[in-house]
């Protein structure tokens, strides 16, 4: 008996030293849509953090892809059930903007909480693309990424051209693939992720070319498509015959799933992405060497190509929890923007480095020199004088007018509609997903 | 009716007893359509700040929509190609197993398996073997001159969906036309055998119609399958497209609010599918229960 009461007064003891640490901690939930290797090292940075203090925890969540990382956020609100941090994509920008009262502004959270903040510190487009009208940023900044093309070495060798020089412009990379087509040194020149960011959205942006009115959306809630510009109804129309020719394939819709393989399987030459599609394509070139450029361009259009636009995503503070968390959020965030972890982020995903310090930090350490091509995408998003059209693109329901672009592009390549036909039904067809935007939000 | 009757000695008894199974229904089934009755006349933002009533808003542009009425047809030419084709299979194979004798048990299960692969499951096995990509099946299509690509050819990716779908509700099929199968009577088709029919006019004229009570309850089953019961192998394969060809209204109601979060127009789907489901048990409650008798 008296043994037994020892060992639960001992056991007691140790509970309530326990106690006090253990009731202190508050969880902070932040929910993702970061898989596979970029899933890892987002919880490392969760971890890095709970372990550098003691009074907040960050409890990462996997939910899915990005628009059900967002969809389960805004039924999560909805029922009150909102985690303090969630990641939304460059796409769900405007959904967010415009839901004013579930966001709590990211520059309002570190001035409430006492947090430094210092927006000029984060690369420009950065800035340019997720601040409001009046020059305050609203989420911070977190993964961005832009679309460049990599490149098979070895097919190029076999096909007889210099592995060195990817093309330049669209009329090379005709053709070069032209060239490895007839050589055989691969079955296909080129394929594409994401019609709609790649070969649209940044297509406009590099030609200087708008993608709708009013800034391209930065400018009011009453902006109108405008992308079935001549530019843009070239590329399509010479997509559509290079994929006839076999010269390009189409990859899918949305991210275009079907893209990367036929790039690591060695049937297409050159594949553009993200560059945060980067530790990928390495994983799985094991048996190829793989180059890095920048996107090609049309040189009758434009002869020094302007920036390309930022994809990725950003984290969001959702209202409506304790202020105690709110503390923790902003300390976070803090954690975050620290270069050394900016940059250890940046290296291992190929994600861009968000601040100017991470980017230096990055030269310090000679990381470029010893990876030829991994600043290839933080030179071409920050050459040139960004004008309105290379900003950036912001509309309400993008997610819903992207899926029309897919549509009208796969109607285009079935030969249902001539490119021209399919641009000008996706702008008829965006304009009115904007107006149904407009009219809720209003 | 030959059930037995049980006569409750307390009258608040069976009242009692019925609560869950009506609180679950009201719950999960009545609360939930109600809510999207109510949205189906609203507009509404995303997070549910500012909501306006809108009337009939939503189902007038609904109907006018040439898409939606596109994503009608599709559902029909898809409803009817499962079932006609899951069905006839089902048949087939159901005619055969009933002659086998001695292996029947052995096929019955073996065609029973598809039916307990989840329907996710089918959609990426199908997707696998069809991928323009990887797939085996493009691959061999090629070898005999067939470019196969539902990525981009709407007909191929429709193609692709009523395969996979009807794979999966054969084994369904064929258990109720085995069932069926045995339970017409073997002295009719003896007499019948006798008078000198051969086994092609034995079925048409006393098999086929002894039947048509199973065959009836199927065709009802089947309908509501491919057009509510589909959504995980759209999801899986082709994922409503390419440029809409395989949008069927079960998946429309899914992309327009879950993915493009118009919460109005995606309930106003939901109470046209509603009304559909209504009316096709109706049908089966008084075609199906009542009308076909030996």
């Amino acid at each position: 008996m008296k043994k037994l009461g020892l060992l639960l007064s001992t056991a007691m003891i140790a509970a309530l030293a326990q106690a006090p640490q253990a009731a202190a901690q508050t969880e902070i939930a932040w929910w993702h849509a970061m898989d596979a290797e970029l899933g890892k090292k987002l919880e490392e940075i969760a971890t890095g953090f709970n372990e550098s203090q003691s009074e907040f925890k960050i409890v990462p969540s996997y939910k899915g892809t990005y628009p059900e990382t967002l969809t389960a956020a805004i039924a999560a609100f909805r029922a009150n059930e909102q985690p303090a941090i969630v990641q939304v994509f460059e796409v769900g920008t405007g959904t967010m903007m415009a839901a004013k009262g579930a966001v709590y502004p990211v520059y309002q959270l570190m001035a409430d909480n006492g947090e430094p903040w210092d927006p000029s510190g984060f690369l420009a487009p950065v800035t340019g693309y997720y601040s409001d009208v009046d020059g305050n940023i609203l989420s911070m900044p977190f993964n961005s990424s832009t679309p460049i093309m990599y490149y098979n070495k070895d097919v190029f060798e076999k096909a007889g051209l210099d592995p060195e020089t990817p093309p330049k412009t669209w009329a090379e990379l005709e053709t070069m693939s032209r060239q490895i087509m007839e050589s055989g040194a691969a079955p296909c020149g080129f394929t594409s992720g994401w019609i709609t960011w790649v070969q649209t959205e940044n297509l406009s942006a590099i030609h200087d070319q708008p993608f709708g009115t009013l800034d391209n959306g930065f400018g009011g809630l009453e902006t109108e498509f405008s992308f079935n510009g001549p530019v843009q109804v070239k590329h399509w129309d010479n997509l559509k015959k290079w994929a006839d020719e076999g010269l390009f394939q189409y990859g899918g819709p949305v991210g275009g799933g079907d893209a990367p393989p036929k790039f690591y399987a060695q049937e297409c030459a050159i594949y553009m992405n993200s560059s945060a599609s980067r530790a990928g394509v390495i994983n799985n070139s094991k048996e190829f060497e793989v180059g890095f450029a920048p996107l090609p361009y049309y040189d009758d259009v434009i002869t020094e190509p302007k920036n390309s636009i930022i994809g990725g995503a950003t984290l969001w503070a959702l209202n409506g929890k304790d202020p105690e968390v709110y503390k923790g959020v902003a300390q976070f965030f803090t954690y975050l923007s620290q270069p050394e972890v900016q940059a250890a982020w940046h290296q291992a995903t190929g994600y861009l480095p968000i601040t100017n310090a991470a980017y230096d930090l990055g030269q310090e350490q000679g990381y470029y020199e010893q990876n030829p091509g991994s600043d290839i995408a933080i030179q071409q998003i920050t050459r040139g004088t960004p004008t309105a059209n290379s900003k950036g693109v912001r509309f309400g329901n993008l997610t819903q007018a992207r899926t029309v672009v897919d549509e009208e592009f796969e109607a285009m390549l079935a030969g249902n509609k001539t490119a021209q036909e399919a641009l000008d039904a996706a702008v008829e067809r965006g304009n009115q997903i904007l107006r149904d935007f407009q009219a809720a939000n209003q | 009716m030959q059930a037995k009757r049980t006569v409750f000695p307390n009258k608040g008894l069976p009242y009692l007893l019925l609560v869950p199974q009506l609180a679950v229904t009201l719950i999960f089934f009545i609360w939930p359509a109600l809510q999207a009755v109510k949205s189906s006349f609203e507009r509404e933002d995303p997070f549910g700040f500012k909501t306006t009533f809108v009337w009939f808003e939503n189902y007038r542009r609904l109907f006018i929509d040439p898409l939606y009425l596109s994503t009608v047809s599709k559902t029909a030419i898809f409803a009817v190609s499962v079932t006609a084709l899951s069905m006839s299979l089902s048949l087939i194979l159901a005619v055969a197993v009933n002659r086998v004798l001695r292996t029947n048990r052995l096929y019955t299960t073996l065609l029973v398996w598809p039916y307990a692969v989840a329907p996710v499951v089918v959609g990426i096995l199908w997707w696998f073997m069809f991928n323009p990509t990887i797939g085996i099946a493009p691959y061999m299509l090629r070898a005999v001159g067939i470019s196969w690509n539902h990525r981009v050819d709407g007909v191929d990716a429709m193609v692709l969906i009523i395969i996979a779908a009807s794979w999966k509700q054969i084994s369904y099929n064929f258990l109720f036309f085995v069932a069926g199968l045995q339970s017409v009577p073997q002295s009719l088709i003896e007499a019948a055998a006798i008078d000198g029919a051969g086994p092609f006019k034995r079925f048409w004229t006393i098999v086929f119609p002894l039947l048509a009570p199973t065959t009836f309850f199927l065709l009802i089953v089947n309908i509501n399958y491919a057009m509510f019961d589909t959504f995980g192998i759209i999801d899986a394969t082709t994922q409503g497209g390419p440029a809409q060809a395989t949008n069927t209204l079960v998946y429309k109601v899914y992309t327009d609010g879950f993915i493009g979060l118009n919460i109005g127009s995606s309930s106003a789907q939901s109470v046209v599918l509603m009304i559909i489901v209504i009316a096709l048990t109706a049908i089966q409650f008084r075609y199906v229960e009542r009308r076909i008798q030996y």
